[in-house]
């Protein structure tokens, strides 16, 4: 591995872990579309700040580029409040007006220069390595290094100060407010880190990089954990995980490295959305059936204890009378076997003691309201789950 | 000494836990509050009634300064609210928030403590003892390390008003904190609430259920915009009133 190698590894692990933690919030309060419109309509702040510096990476240029994301922000808001249109609406008119002022001011002005819609669109983080910063005549490293280390720095720094905050007023505003902590306070705070992030970001990796490492990140940790601070940690994992992956992806295919990376994140995303353990797509499609699975079985003894008549126990009345097609018969009766909750005398289907038990305990449950405990009282009979 | 009780009661009741005046709330130039007027003696347990859209959830908030009124002013214990968060403890309406949260009930708890430790300070082991006693007390604790999307309606109005007994505050204010939960869980919590009466605290509710203001509550305010009436159950909760705040010939058969 070069140094150039491991300067765009280290620059695209850093641009991830800068998106995943805004990220993880954004996703939280529903505002994925958000950071889309950020990352679109900061490019008129970009170009005005390129051409008052003439330099890409100016802090004046992020200062401008963050101050149009924050526009964005108050604009939809305004839009919104109108109640006239709705907010993903509000969002679809404000960003592409912006970002096309952003794009007629390119076309007009800067025919010449070194700034192109391809290159704010996609980035190329191929390049980063070659704009370095020199002081005195030693090389301190590529610039964009430099911006995204800043950025990383301040945003950890604002996530462990205000972390607290973070999380009341995304899970309550109502109640931060209440507090004393100013939720409009923070929700701009984090509009401000979020646009800030996505310039630093996106010299390196371009727009529509941001947002999918922005959201897909926080997307994929959403599905894995119930706890704030594991999914920020996931998230970040994830972002990394996908920017060295898609780095050597890249390579290998020898094709664009935000989008290489980008396809890891739709990968990644994709398999823990089927198989996450307890909110993939199969993982509720195996719950559903084995719930469906003990209701049947429970609806099965309850009409066992209800009928003492043998007619109404015979295993061919069952079959016909409960009305359940063969295959789920046979699971159901297969599963009360199996936990030695029925026995067949000739024929003849009845509850054993521990049928009786389970049977009776379940209707005390059912009858009291407190349908919750059932759960725990499969614990205690059940010996093979369906 | 009955006679030196009696007083200190009588002086006791004679504080005034919130004043409100001349308050005015508009939501795009409709008024949703009109002019309200209220004093809300300590140590009452209130109920505020009225139709739907009448206002109440409104009045809370604009007392808890989440809405700016257009006019009018509140006082707590005759300061400014801004004032007198420490004495103010609030639950909002179970749906205002989104249940899928990653969070578990106990760090839900623990949020009640966040305004006694104002900014960035970190909850610490203070705090955490206090949020395990409040779900001790409405009965959470087997359940403090659930996600709380795992939780029944039920006991998600329990965690939010735990949190709100970690506050250790002196008013509280809550939105239909009976809204959906069963009888039992409802029993539970209005048992709190007149725990939290006879402890000298004052609780005022936004409350639905006509039928049960006269056996939770010892206090009462009808709103439909304006105030049509406040004071003690007894002596203002009649068809008079209701029908008042509710439209034509509203009777409800209260039980003696």
């Amino acid at each position: 591995m070069t140094s150039a190698q491991f300067e765009i590894q280290l620059i695209a692990s850093l641009v991830a872990i800068a998106c995943a933690i805004p990220g993880t919030f954004l996703v939280l309060r529903k505002m994925a579309m958000i950071s889309d419109a950020i990352s679109h309509s900061i490019l008129p702040g970009i170009v005005i700040g390129f051409f008052i510096t003439q330099d890409l990476n100016s802090p004046l240029l992020i200062l401008l580029a963050a101050i149009t994301g924050i526009i964005t922000v108050v604009l939809v808001e305004y839009i919104q409040k109108t109640g006239l249109v709705k907010e993903d609406t509000a969002i679809g008119l404000v960003f592409p007006i912006l970002f096309s002022i952003g794009v007629i001011l390119i076309a007009k002005n800067a025919n010449d220069v070194h700034l192109d819609v391809d290159a704010v669109l996609l980035g190329e983080l191929a390049f980063a390595p070659f704009d370095r910063v020199l002081a005195f005549g030693v090389d301190l490293g590529p610039k964009s290094l430099w911006v995204i280390g800043s950025i990383l720095i301040i945003t950890i720094g604002l996530l462990i100060a205000f972390f607290k905050e973070l999380k009341i007023s995304t899970f309550d505003a109502g109640l931060a407010a209440s507090l004393g902590f100013s939720p409009i306070g923070i929700h701009y705070g984090l509009m401000t880190m979020s646009s800030i992030t996505t310039v630093g970001a996106f010299d390196a990796v371009g727009a529509i990089l941001v947002v999918a490492l922005m959201i897909a990140p926080a997307a994929t940790a959403y599905l894995l954990t119930n706890d704030l601070k594991r999914m920020l940690l996931y998230s970040i994992g994830f972002g990394v995980f996908c920017a060295l992956s898609g780095y050597w992806l890249a390579h290998g295919l020898d094709a664009s490295i935000a989008g290489s990376i980008t396809t890891m994140l739709g990968l990644v995303f994709l398999l823990v959305y089927l198989f996450a353990p307890n909110k993939g797509v199969l993982a509720v499609i195996y719950r559903e059936k084995q719930q469906r699975t003990e209701v049947s079985l429970l609806t099965f003894l309850l009409h066992l204890k209800n009928h003492s008549e043998e007619s109404e126990r015979h295993v061919n009345h069952l079959n016909e009378h409960i009305n359940w097609q063969k295959v789920r018969a046979k699971t159901v009766l297969d599963l009360a076997l199996k936990n030695n909750m029925i026995q067949f005398d000739k024929n003849i289907v009845s509850l054993t003691t521990k049928g009786e038990a389970f049977t009776s305990q379940a209707i005390d449950y059912i009858i009291t309201n407190e349908d919750g405990k059932i759960e725990h009282m499969k614990e205690d009979f059940f010996l093979f789950r369906g | 000494m009955p006679f030196l009780s009696g007083l200190k009661q009588n002086i006791m009741s004679n504080n005034i836990a919130v004043q409100i005046d001349d308050l005015t709330v508009a939501y795009n130039y409709k008024p949703v509050l009109w002019d309200i007027d209220l004093e809300i003696p300590e140590g009452v347990l209130m109920a505020i009634v009225g139709p739907n859209g009448a206002g109440k959830s409104t009045l809370i908030k604009s007392i808890l300064g989440i809405l700016k009124p257009i006019a009018g002013s509140v006082s707590i214990y005759g300061k400014p609210y801004d004032k007198q968060r420490s004495q103010v403890a609030y639950v909002p309406q179970k749906g205002s928030v989104d249940w899928d949260f990653p969070t578990t009930a106990l760090d839900v708890v623990m949020m009640g403590t966040y305004g006694s430790l104002g900014w960035i300070k970190r909850p610490g082991q203070k705090e955490k003892k206090a949020a395990l006693e409040a779900l001790e007390k409405v009965g959470m604790l087997p359940f403090k390390n659930r996600q709380i999307s795992q939780l029944s309606g039920g006991q998600q109005q329990r965690i939010f008003l735990a949190r709100a007994l970690v506050q250790n505050a002196s008013i509280y204010f809550m939105d239909e904190p009976f809204q959906g939960v069963d009888a039992t869980t409802e029993i539970a919590i209005i048992n709190i609430l007149k725990e939290l009466r006879k402890a000298g605290k004052t609780v005022i509710v936004v409350h639905h259920d006509l039928q049960t203001v006269p056996e939770y509550f010892d206090w009462v305010t009808f709103l439909n915009v304006k105030k049509i009436a406040t004071g003690p159950v007894k002596d203002i909760f009649n068809d008079d009133n209701l029908t008042k705040t509710y439209g034509i010939n509203y009777k409800v058969s209260i039980q003696e």
